[in-house]
């Protein structure tokens, strides 16, 4: 692979996890168990929709084939997404949602502590912004991981579920591949396994405090980044795509 | 429910002559003073702003519904961004419109079981489906603009927390309606699948944008106290001819047809002249027999019902962590 299609692959990663989880977030709104949490998920969506588009119009640019960023994520079917499957998880109910978010956010916000330091110069632009808007959407979730964990009996053990659920997820996000080694290699982004340790330290963290039980590293799915998705991605893009696909090469 | 709040009259009310005191209140809403939260207010004015205010804020809430079914549907990445800032500025309305009402005496948590229990209505335009993208360029464009010509003189409203949320709200409807509108001269300009989408959202939504100003002068029981009051400075149907006469010349540049074929401009009024609004429907609608009014119910109801467990957790757990703290 050249630099050109590693760095490409690298930056639809980072722009497929935003946009999946922009769009599963987006679902919440109108939906939410409060005004102020309705508020809340649709400002987080909006910011992975922003971070969705410098990272994909960026990639569009370095492919150099003329696809924009609604190219990129209009017209790709899921074979072609490169998101990790802790974000395409459906939302479930609140707590699943928190947990799913609290999950990848932890991990997001190192690796965007080490996007900052890119040496590619518009990465570590977009990663130093970025990670203002998780700091402050970390603060938030971690926030209800312990009002759920630490509130009722049913909040508790609702939460407790969906962390045990979703934890199977979270193996693929510390793997280094190819194009990680890379991305080491010319300073691009961090090595994703050297970022494990602080994120368990991160979550364990919060997962005490919450009285919340850390689950068990075993079986670890995986395979997002390499097109191979859970059977939940194909209805997420089959709703996000339909109107570009219904009008192929209309202007909105 | 807002009579228990009402029923709570402060005592020094009583001490006073209450013929004396109203006077003394309509001398300070004619000389265009603003009444605030704790100022003496008669029961009646009380309870229209209560009405008013809590509508226009259920109004924004189940808003969200039908302009959220295209969240997920929206075209483009920036689409999908500007749809989603639009909606989240909605909850912000229904934000500020709650706390407007809270300093009336009435709950927040009051005021949601009214609009659950369908105590209190909300705008009936929101008892309509969005069926296609074209459909969020309507709402933008034609229920953000009425709204805002609904809006904008309630910022100059007597009662003071109302106005001052209204100066906010309507900066934001105002630019809501420009994005409504582009978005309907993307596709006017777009193929004929779109223009046709255009089309049909506008036959769809035309005349439930104009039943949004209310009955006619004639018919709307609110109206002649609340102008003495100043919390209304228009008619009904001041404000209707207004929107339309606004409206009409962005539809011919639109290049679309209004679905009005009495639709005409009477050169001796220099206003354009409109067919009759179908009242019946308008009344079915806010009885509850329009296409979604079960719908937006429903979705309201089960966020509700599924968020409870959510916001006992949250309650618990900020009484343990007070106790955390006194025991401390």
């Amino acid at each position: 692979m050249t630099d050109k299609t590693h760095l490409f692959e690298y930056l639809l990663r980072l722009g497929d996890n935003a946009l999946v989880l922009g769009q599963r977030l987006g679902e919440w709104v109108a939906h939410g168990p409060e005004l102020e949490e309705e508020m809340a998920m649709a400002n987080f969506a909006l910011d992975y929709i922003g971070q969705a588009r410098l990272f994909l119009s960026y990639a569009g640019e370095v492919e150099g084939q003329r696809r924009d960023e609604d190219q990129l994520a209009f017209l790709r079917d899921s074979i072609d997404f490169k998101n990790v499957l802790l974000v395409e998880q459906p939302n479930g109910d609140f707590g699943q949602t928190i947990a799913r978010q609290f999950l990848y956010e932890s991990f997001y916000q190192f690796q965007l502590e080490g996007l900052s330091r890119s040496t590619d110069t518009r990465i570590a632009e977009i990663a130093e912004r970025v990670s203002k808007e998780i700091r402050y959407h970390l603060r938030h979730t971690r926030k209800w991981v312990l009002r759920l964990g630490d509130g009722t009996d049913e909040s508790h053990k609702r939460i407790q579920n969906s962390f045990d659920e979703l934890w199977r997820f979270s193996g693929e996000l510390f793997v280094a591949d190819e194009t990680d080694n890379w991305a080491v290699e010319h300073g691009i982004g961090p090595n994703p396994e050297t970022l494990s340790s602080r994120w368990n330290q991160f979550v364990g963290a919060a997962l005490t405090e919450a009285t919340l039980i850390q689950p068990d590293d075993g079986w670890m799915d995986g395979g997002g980044r390499y097109g191979r998705h859970s059977e939940h991605l194909g209805y997420l893009l089959a709703d996000m795509q339909f109107l570009q696909r219904a009008y192929p090469a209309a202007s909105w | 429910m807002y009579t228990q709040g009402l029923d709570q009259k402060p005592d020094t009310e009583k001490q006073v002559d209450g013929t004396e005191q109203l006077v003394r209140f309509q001398a300070r809403i004619d000389a265009d003073e603003k009444i605030e939260p704790k100022d003496w207010m008669p029961d009646g004015y009380r309870k229209t702003l209560i009405r008013q205010i809590s509508q226009h804020a259920h109004s924004e809430i189940v808003g969200m519904l039908p302009e959220g079914n295209w969240i997920t549907r929206a075209p483009t990445l920036r689409r999908k961004a500007i749809l989603l800032a639009k909606v989240q500025d909605e909850a912000g309305h229904g934000l500020y419109l709650y706390s407007a009402t809270e300093t009336l005496g009435v709950s927040r948590d009051q005021l949601t079981e009214q609009l659950l229990t369908g105590k209190a209505k909300y705008s009936s335009i929101f008892n309509y489906p969005t069926l296609s993208w074209a459909d969020i360029g309507a709402i933008g464009w034609l229920v953000d603009g009425a709204a805002i010509m609904n809006q904008i003189p309630l910022c100059r409203c007597s009662y003071g927390p109302y106005a001052r949320a209204m100066v906010r709200v309507c900066k934001e409807e105002s630019f809501h309606q420009r994005q409504g509108f582009e978005i309907m001269l993307e596709l006017s300009r777009g193929s004929d699948a779109q223009r046709r989408m255009a089309q049909d959202a506008l036959n769809r939504w035309w005349w439930p944008s104009l039943m949004m100003f209310g009955p006619s002068d004639v018919d709307s029981k609110h109206s002649a106290q609340s102008m003495a009051w100043k919390i209304k400075r228009f008619s009904n149907d001041e404000l209707r001819q207004k929107f339309v006469d606004v409206t009409v010349p962005q539809a011919e540049f639109l290049g679309l047809t209004m679905p009005d074929t009495d639709l005409d401009w009477n050169e001796s009024r220099g206003h354009y002249d409109f067919g009759e609004i179908d009242w019946q429907e308008f009344y079915e609608v806010l009885k509850g027999n329009g296409p979604c009014n079960r719908e937006r119910l429903a979705a309201r109801q089960s966020a509700h019902d599924d968020g409870a467990w959510v916001r006992t957790a949250a309650v618990a757990y900020a009484q343990k962590q007070k106790r955390r703290c006194q025991a401390a």
